[in-house]
């Protein structure tokens, strides 16, 4: 398996790895701002219950 | 039959256990099926007589675009539930999966775009079709703007749930738009007749297809339950959590 050979994609690498690439961009951003708002979500809520327990 | 409760999971709180119970499984099913669409379409499939190499693009940008089309119309089902049944967790959906939506139709263009470049020798024309799937991202685009500019929920989701049921419209468009006008973008491969396609070449596609299908389950799985968590973050049941309580 020539891997150099492969990557390249007979001169098309640029436009193959860059579709790929920028789809594997938008999964692991996708995928981190999903988490991102549950761990916010989860953060508000747990404010909201102890402001009320302060009363 | 008659002894089911086929609404038991319509409410946001028995909703939000098996939507939790199922991400895993989505997201697995999804990894393993991206390892084996991109294993045949790379190391399997042969090479193109006509594009090379480059038409390797094709097993990320046409699940993309499937995806982007398949995905608007479920979030406009959802919509028109919650509109017709004033179920909150029906709106809740569709707010769930437009993000989801909006990307896959950006991956759909960017990577069509750089799959025109090299073989029409254009990034860009107007056609029917890639004009329609741009339209189609300024309607995802709309329903989350929409939707995160007004106060009211409830208000909310019933206004979005008008601009993604009128924008259903467009989908048809996409889809028939190599049928229908004379367009850049190459027509059907794969008809209901069948295909000329590589048997390895169908097999890479229609794996890639299930990965980013179950890929967009569990995102839209897992971003509900965040919705439904802010949405519902008065009631009793949000509270005893066990998430919310450590």
């Amino acid at each position: 398996m020539n891997w150099s050979e492969f990557f390249a994609m007979k001169g098309y690498a640029l436009y193959v790895w860059g579709s790929y690439g920028m789809a594997l961009l938008v999964f692991i951003v996708e995928i981190a701002l999903v988490r991102h708002k549950r761990k916010i979500t989860l953060q508000q809520l747990r404010l909201m219950r102890d402001a009320g327990v302060e009363e | 039959m008659l002894a089911i409760n086929w609404f038991k999971y319509s409410a946001p709180t028995t909703f939000y256990g098996l939507a939790g119970r199922l991400v895993p499984w989505f997201a697995g099913a999804s990894v393993i099926l991206f390892v084996a669409g991109l294993y045949i379409g790379f190391f399997v499939a042969p090479t193109d007589a006509v594009q090379s190499e480059a038409y390797r693009i094709m097993f990320i940008h046409v699940p993309a675009s499937i995806l982007s089309m398949f995905i608007y119309l479920v979030m406009a089902g959802y919509a028109a539930l919650g509109l017709i049944f004033n179920t909150r967790l029906s709106s809740m959906m569709a707010t769930a999966l437009a993000p989801t939506g909006a990307l896959f139709t950006f991956i759909a263009l960017w990577s069509g775009a750089l799959w025109g470049k090299p073989m029409w020798g254009a990034w860009w024309v107007w056609d029917a079709r890639l004009t329609s799937e741009l339209i189609l991202l300024f309607l995802y685009l709309g329903f989350i703007s929409l939707h995160a500019s007004i106060d009211d929920p409830r208000r909310a989701d019933r206004a979005a749930a008008l601009l993604a049921i009128v924008g259903s419209v467009n989908v048809p468009i996409i889809y028939f738009s190599v049928k229908w006008w004379n367009t850049l973008h190459q027509g059907a491969t794969i008809k209901f007749s069948g295909t000329s396609m590589h048997v390895a070449m169908q097999q890479a596609l229609f794996t890639m297809l299930l990965a980013c299908w179950a890929y967009a389950v569990a995102m839209a799985l897992l971003r509900v339950r965040s919705i439904i968590l802010e949405r519902e973050r008065t009631t009793q049941w949000v509270q005893d959590l066990p998430e919310v309580r450590s």
